[in-house]
């Protein structure tokens, strides 16, 4: 099991052995003062390569420290620049960069110290463990841990465990011969109470999380403006972190695309969508007194089928470039993440578009119960999977225009 | 039978304009890189800007910038070109270089985005050299470039002024190749520590290499021991101040040492020897690589106070740190009385100006070599010390070319089908100093010119 608090223990421990930073000096050398130069063999406890399947802050300080220095990626993203404001990177100051990167690689293919270079740098791999790190430290309850670090098996046993209690149930109520639709094989008390327990409480969690995130990487002098909303929602529209230095990300080598962009984009909509299909179904039902199912041709279905499609071709298009992308700018386990959410959205919208094909048949039973089980696992994960980066990168990208804003104004108190 | 190939020596920025130029113009390209694909680029890796004249405004460089001031500064900062002719092209050709290399997809930065350091002069690179080298590899190659990664030249054999063979590799992978003609882009010899030793002795051993490990000249070597008319200042080098920690090779831009005027430089034996304080401008990191080759061991110590420290830039390594100068000089392997006393000397010389806050105004007053600038007396504890030596950038030594980019003989003739680009040639224009983005813009104007040379092919 994750264990957040040896975590925190295991840092301070580093800290306490090097009081000042984590590199010493190679000592005992032939010549007469302490640092000759000795061809191939580099200081070894500066340049040691380390293979990270524990996230260590010091790794990110050390390799921010030389983007810090260096200072050619700033074309690329927001987080070098926010990084030489940063000069301390502090636990806080590692957390915000982390979800400031969108993961571009950009800066990975265009250094000229990224591995297999002796100063192995490599930022989007780090700023991916320290995502990962900093979701585990906020996570909430934090006993919870555990489940967002080994997010695929906890996804299978709560998406398994929906459809099973689903199958249960349809198998032990008798089907309710009133009702018409769907109704008859699941009632709408039902249902509700499905949706609206795990969603509840991953409300909950997040809300917990989230502000325990602000909490900690929130800057001190600068305040929240309409503006800094209104440019983060736009960063968020665009995805401009995710656009490189305009040729767009490398997804899955050094060759620039836009197609991850887009994809992502595409599921957005794709998802609010088939929320936007709910929420018509819901007014329906309880303020206009029509009950599902509904024609093809009316707006739930219409909506939540172009949504079910939307969704299945754009988690297909990026499973596939998780599938071909080289695995050097992340973490297998932050791959696995990622799989493991487009398979259950892929499940959720699969399960649904078959429910609409095969609804008077005899399947329908089954499928509702995949279907209807999928979206109250999806809603149980939110907190827990790789869903829950939504309100720690919204948050990194109002904090940056909060920062450009008032360095701007400072520039302008400055210049007057 | 495919044609005979015109073979370029390289891999860096004037190889790969050289090629990209040819191969646009119809030649059979073969390209040689020593490197391994991960290191490929030569020194262009470490690179970040070009200096461009533009006669309006761009969004890439602030103000203007005419071919006669990029002359004249030229002129002032590395003296007379051997070859004047070959500078002004340079200077001249240098105009259209921004818009030729966006064509092959290299990506520059526009000042508008607020992000470079405002230049005039130098346009930035996004992302760097080793994104412009990635983005002109690509180019060739979809342009039908042929690569060989791994591939060093070990011989040019020569017939009647002519080459007809180039020999790649040593050992069971040897191969050659009969050329149509040869562009040499092979850099200087600055990774060369043979080279080094021959020039400074001793010395040589207490100087880092800042760039890639293949640079060793010897391709330049080959075309000397052919006939090629020597160029440049073989005894000089580009030296800056390194972290004396950093790697033998390839440790770049961040191994620099910057802040020397806000401490006091002291050598082995706890003396100073210059003025810290003098040059405060980008100058100074020469300045002091070049002194740094002439102290004991070629070994310097930076020392900071705490309050120095905190207004430091970031480092790659730390500095060592101790909670007085008894404790530091130990650790430096520096007598102890000669350190205390070169600090109470400092320290008691230390003249405040009327305004207190201005510290660029504090100086030493009877003290010799005086600190004129940033003279604040070194008290508050702990002290620091950043260890440093001369890092080699690169050399001053190459071939003649004439203005087409032929490489000449001794006799004043030139080969029929040897051209050369790049750093190996840049001697013909500068043999001493430099200016930010000047070997780039060699690099890549001699390297476009040398390929359009070859459009024949």
């Amino acid at each position: 099991m994750f264990n957040v608090t040896n975590h925190i223990k295991s840092e301070t421990a580093v800290e306490k052995n090097n009081p000042q930073t984590p590199f010493s000096v190679a000592k005992g050398t032939p010549q007469n003062n302490p640092f000759s130069i000795e061809k191939g063999t580099p200081q070894k406890p500066y340049f040691e390569k380390k293979e990270l399947g524990e996230f260590n802050p010091f790794e990110a300080r050390r390799v921010l420290n030389v983007c810090n220095i260096c200072g050619y990626c700033n074309g690329f993203c927001d987080v070098f620049d926010a990084a030489q404001r940063r000069p301390a990177l502090t636990t806080a100051d590692l957390a915000h960069l982390a979800y400031l990167c969108h993961g571009c690689r950009n800066c990975l293919y265009a250094c000229q110290y990224a591995p297999p270079h002796q100063f192995n740098i490599n930022v989007p791999r780090t700023l991916t463990q320290m995502r990962q790190y900093s979701d585990a430290l906020h996570v909430w309850p934090s006993a919870l841990a555990g489940a967002l670090r080994h997010s695929a098996r906890t996804a299978l046993l709560l998406t398994g465990g929906a459809i099973a209690l689903l199958l249960g149930l349809i198998w032990l109520l008798a089907p309710n011969t009133n009702a018409s639709g769907f109704y008859r094989v699941v009632s709408l008390p039902v249902m509700i109470v499905l949706a609206v327990i795990p969603l509840s409480w991953s409300l909950l969690a997040l809300t917990r999380s989230w502000r325990s995130y602000w909490q900690l990487t929130r800057p001190q002098t600068a305040v929240v403006t309409w503006r800094s909303l209104r440019l983060a929602l736009q960063d968020v529209v665009l995805l401009r972190n995710l656009r490189g230095g305009g040729h767009g990300c490398n997804d899955v080598d050094e060759r620039f695309s836009h197609l991850r962009r887009r994809l992502h984009q595409g599921l957005l909509i794709g998802v609010g969508l088939c929320f936007a299909a709910t929420l018509t179904a819901l007014f329906y039902h309880h303020a206009l007194g029509w009950s599902a199912p509904y024609p093809v041709v009316s707006i739930p279905v219409l909506l939540g089928t172009s949504g079910g499609i939307g969704i299945v071709l754009t988690t297909s298009g990026l499973l596939m470039l998780k599938w071909r992308g080289d695995l050097t700018p992340t973490t297998r386990s932050a791959q696995t993440a990622d799989r493991t959410v487009l398979l259950v959205l892929m499940t959720v919208a699969v399960s649904g578009l078959a429910l609409l094909i095969e609804r008077e048949t005899a399947a329908m039973a089954i499928l509702l119960a995949l279907h209807l089980g999928g979206v109250s696992a999806l809603f149980a994960l939110l907190p827990y999977s790789k869903l829950v980066h939504v309100g720690y990168r919204m948050m990194a990208l109002v904090i940056e225009q909060m920062e450009r804003q008032s360095a701007h104004h400072q520039s302008v108190l400055i210049s007057e | 039978m495919n044609p005979a190939p015109l073979v370029i020596i390289g891999g860096g920025a004037a190889a790969l304009c050289a090629a990209i130029a040819a191969r646009q113009r119809g030649a059979t390209v073969l390209l040689l890189e020593q490197a391994p694909r991960w290191q490929r680029g030569g020194n262009t890796r470490h690179s970040r800007n070009l200096r461009i004249a533009h006669d309006t405004i761009t969004p890439l460089s602030l103000g203007t910038y005419s071919a006669a001031e990029f002359r004249a500064d030229l002129d002032r900062a590395t003296g007379t070109a051997s070859n004047p002719a070959l500078r002004q092209l340079l200077v001249d050709e240098s105009a259209t270089l921004t818009e030729w290399l966006a064509g092959a997809g290299v990506q520059l930065q526009p000042v508008t985005e607020g992000r470079v350091p405002p230049s005039r002069r130098t346009a930035f690179l996004r992302g760097g050299g080793t994104a412009m080298i990635n983005a002109l590899y690509a180019r060739a190659a979809a342009l039908g470039v042929m690569i060989r990664y791994d591939s060093a030249v070990t011989g040019l054999q020569f017939e009647d002024g002519r080459v007809i063979r180039v020999e790649v590799g040593r050992g069971a992978g040897a191969w050659s190749v009969t050329p149509q003609g040869v562009i040499v882009c092979s850099g200087g010899a600055q990774a060369n520590r043979n080279w080094w030793r021959e020039r400074w002795g001793a010395a040589a051993a207490g100087v880092v290499n800042r760039g890639i490990p293949h640079a060793d000249g010897a391709v330049l070597n080959l075309l000397l021991q052919q006939g090629a008319q020597a160029v440049g200042d073989p005894t000089q080098a580009y030296l800056v101040a390194v972290d004396a920690r950093s790697p033998a090779d390839d440790g770049g831009i961040v191994t620099r040492i910057r802040c020397m005027p806000r401490g006091l430089v002291v050598d082995a034996h706890g003396q100073r020897r210059y003025d810290e304080g003098g040059d405060t401008a980008s100058t100074r990191y020469a300045r002091w690589g070049q002194r740094l080759l002439q102290f004991p061991g070629q070994v310097g110590y930076l020392l900071l106070d705490a309050q120095g420290l905190r207004e430091a830039p970031p480092a790659l390594v730390p500095p060592l740190r101790a909670p007085d100068l008894a404790v530091l000089a130990q650790q430096l392997k520096i007598p102890v009385p000669a350190l205390r006393e070169t600090v109470a000397a400092y320290n008691a010389a230390v003249q405040p100006p009327a305004d207190a806050a201005q510290a660029l105004d504090w100086h030493t007053v009877g003290l010799e070599p005086p600190k004129s600038r940033y003279a604040l007396p070194l008290r508050e504890r702990p002290f620091a010390a950043y260890p440093m030596r001369p890092g080699i950038t690169f050399t001053y030594h190459g071939v003649g070319v004439d203005t087409q980019l032929r490489v000449l003989r001794r006799d004043g003739s030139s080969f029929e089908n040897v051209w050369a680009a790049g750093m190996v040639m840049a001697p013909n224009i500068f043999s001493s100093g430099y200016v930010s983005g000047l070997a780039l813009t060699i690099s890549c104007v001699s390297g476009r010119l040398a390929g359009e040379q070859n459009s024949h092919l």
